[in-house]
């Protein structure tokens, strides 16, 4: 019988999280460290508080959805997922190989506990809301999760789904935007800005709540506070650090895509250490 | 000609089938257009219109079909296979999901709306995904049989229809099987393989082709995908020459996935009817036809080049 966690607890998961992120990573010597490192929190309140999810009732019709629009973190999403007990923890040391199940994004077919397959960005929330969309037209009450990056906003898909979520007044979907400030090729604001984020959604017709998205009783404050929210769906804007958690990493846009060398796993694993966890 | 076109049928099959099947229906403002009002109307709480928003509509349709439904994405094929391609790849192909796109308004027939709308492409982008299924009806109790065996069928399906009156190829709804194809008239000298609009021409120009002594079988190769390897291979070893006729690009659609298996075989000569890597254009129905040579003329001028 699965306990949810209480903060302290939920503070030392999201620790494990990053730990399991970075040696993924620094095994498969390929992955998004960066984006990875920026939603453990969040996965951590997810899945070890709010959803109900259980590996070993896998298939339950009832279980609440998760969808990670921004693929590319999977390596942190893989990492909850061995953590809650979907597969064994082993397998994450062999993320992106080919003898693994464990693909560079998520598949559905292919990894226990993944609902949807992502990768393309701008994507999963239209993916969450025929989830949402279909527990409303069977009168279920499970909720739908969804996580999409701030530089993710840029795909215009993304505002079609915003438009479908508030038209189909989906009150059972909770997105986060994990604003860690941070693109390929440089800040979002450089790139294509997309500020103000909270005030588009808003327009848009959603509720909007706004926290910091390391900030383990905030973001369980907030999605509480969203399941009590009816006849919108909301979001939740996160202010996160991309790389959060390792000294080398924070607020680097260059650890987006790259993985750790020798010296620099063991670096990453003393500052996480240090930080609480195992 | 008084009959129903592809998509007409297609609006009442949903409806009907609705009675018996359980399955969500999802449109991009084309609900009049595509006639999945048809089945609005009947099950308006199993409908969703997703307004101009063909790539939001794709993956919505994705999420609900990853929760087990199935769910059929209408548009425009211009819209579903080419502006949503990419959502129909990486959320319904790849995950394996079972949305079912009904794409009307296919082809150069479809007339006076021009290039922009005819689409001659979506076969060739539809086939080359990987679980994809990709059947093309040629008329009303085909497109039932189409619809009932995507419904049945566990997986992504592209059914392609037209927007114009279809003539009557089916008497009654035919046997349809994936994989399968049909062999609507047997002959000896000359194969004429076809989809869609152009079954009744093959049959037209079989029939004149006989009164000059060309003995010609006529495929309805409606499942473009998988496509039936065996019937075609027969066909090759039996009459030596094959000529396919589609409303589609030569490349990429029916021809292609036809000449891909006869260079295998080398059993077989053959020649290609559809649009010539071009455009289509303005016009109505008939003068297209006349211009394309989508036609029993066109069809005769290939058996010429044979």
């Amino acid at each position: 019988m699965f306990t949810k966690l209480n903060d302290k607890e939920l503070y030392s998961m999201s620790n494990q999280i990053r730990q399991l992120v970075v040696e993924a990573v620094y095994c498969a010597q390929s992955g998004h460290p960066g984006g990875s490192l920026s939603i453990c929190d969040i996965l951590a309140v997810l899945f070890f508080k709010q959803m109900k999810v259980d590996p070993s009732h896998m298939e339950d019709e009832n279980r609440d959805r998760f969808v990670l629009s921004k693929g590319h973190a999977a390596p942190a999403y893989y990492a909850a997922l061995a953590l809650r007990g979907f597969f064994e923890k082993e397998e994450l040391k062999k993320l992106r190989r080919i003898d693994s199940f464990l693909q560079g994004h998520p598949s559905r077919d292919k990894i226990p506990g993944v609902d949807m397959s992502t990768g393309s960005l701008g994507q999963g929330l239209s993916a969450a809301n025929g989830m949402a969309m279909a527990a409303k037209a069977d009168k279920k009450d499970y909720r739908v999760y969804c996580i999409c990056g701030d530089g993710e906003l840029q795909e215009g898909q993304i505002w079609e789904a915003a438009m479908t979520a508030a038209h189909y007044k989906l009150d059972n979907l909770t997105l986060f935007v994990d604003c860690n400030g941070l693109q390929i090729d440089g800040k979002v604001e450089d790139v294509m800005n997309v500020a103000p984020v909270s005030d588009k959604f808003q327009a848009f017709g959603w509720k909007v709540l706004e926290v910091n998205g390391h900030d383990i009783a905030a973001i369980d404050q907030a999605v509480e506070k969203a399941k009590a929210l009816k006849e919108s769906p909301t979001v939740i804007v996160c202010k996160t650090t991309k790389g959060k958690g390792i000294s080398f990493m924070e607020n680097q846009a260059g650890w987006h895509g790259a993985a750790p060398d020798e010296q620099q796993f063991k670096t990453a694993m003393e500052d996480l250490k240090r930080q609480g966890g195992l | 000609m008084g009959n129903l076109s592809t998509r007409e049928a297609y609006g009442k099959s949903l409806a009907e089938f609705g009675k018996k099947y359980d399955f969500f229906v999802l449109d991009a403002d084309l609900a009049k257009a595509t006639q999945t009002l048809v089945f609005q109307k009947e099950f308006p709480n199993r409908f969703f219109n997703m307004g101009i928003s063909e790539g939001d509509m794709m993956t919505t349709a994705a999420g609900m079909a990853a929760c087990g439904k199935t769910v059929f994405a209408s548009t425009f094929a211009m819209f579903a296979a080419g502006r949503a391609y990419e959502q129909i790849r990486n959320s319904i192909a790849y995950p394996n999901l079972h949305v079912i796109i009904g794409a009307t308004h296919s082809g150069v027939l479809i007339g006076e709306d021009g290039a922009s709308h005819q689409c001659i492409e979506d076969i060739s982008l539809m086939r080359t995904i990987p679980n994809m299924t990709v059947i093309v009806p040629c008329d009303e109790k085909s497109v039932y049989a189409a619809v009932e065996a995507a419904i049945c069928h566990d997986g992504p399906v592209y059914i392609r229809m037209g927007r114009l009156a279809a003539e009557t190829v089916y008497q009654e709804k035919p046997e349809f099987a994936i994989g399968k194809g049909n062999v609507l008239k047997d002959g000896t000298d000359l194969t004429i393989a076809a989809v869609g609009d152009l079954v009744p021409e093959a049959l037209k120009a079989a029939a004149v082709l006989e009164e000059k002594g060309v003995s010609t079988a006529v495929l309805d190769l409606a499942c473009v995908k998988p496509i039936d390897e065996e019937l075609i291979k027969k066909y090759a070893r039996k009459t030596g020459k094959i000529i396919t006729a589609e409303d589609h690009n030569v490349i990429g659609g029916l021809g292609s996935a036809v000449s891909e298996i006869i260079a295998q075989e080398g059993t077989a000569r053959m020649q290609r009817v559809g649009i010539k890597d071009c455009f289509g254009r303005s016009g109505t129905r008939e003068t297209l036809q006349d211009y394309f040579k989508l036609n029993v003329a066109g069809i005769l001028e290939a058996y010429e080049r044979l």
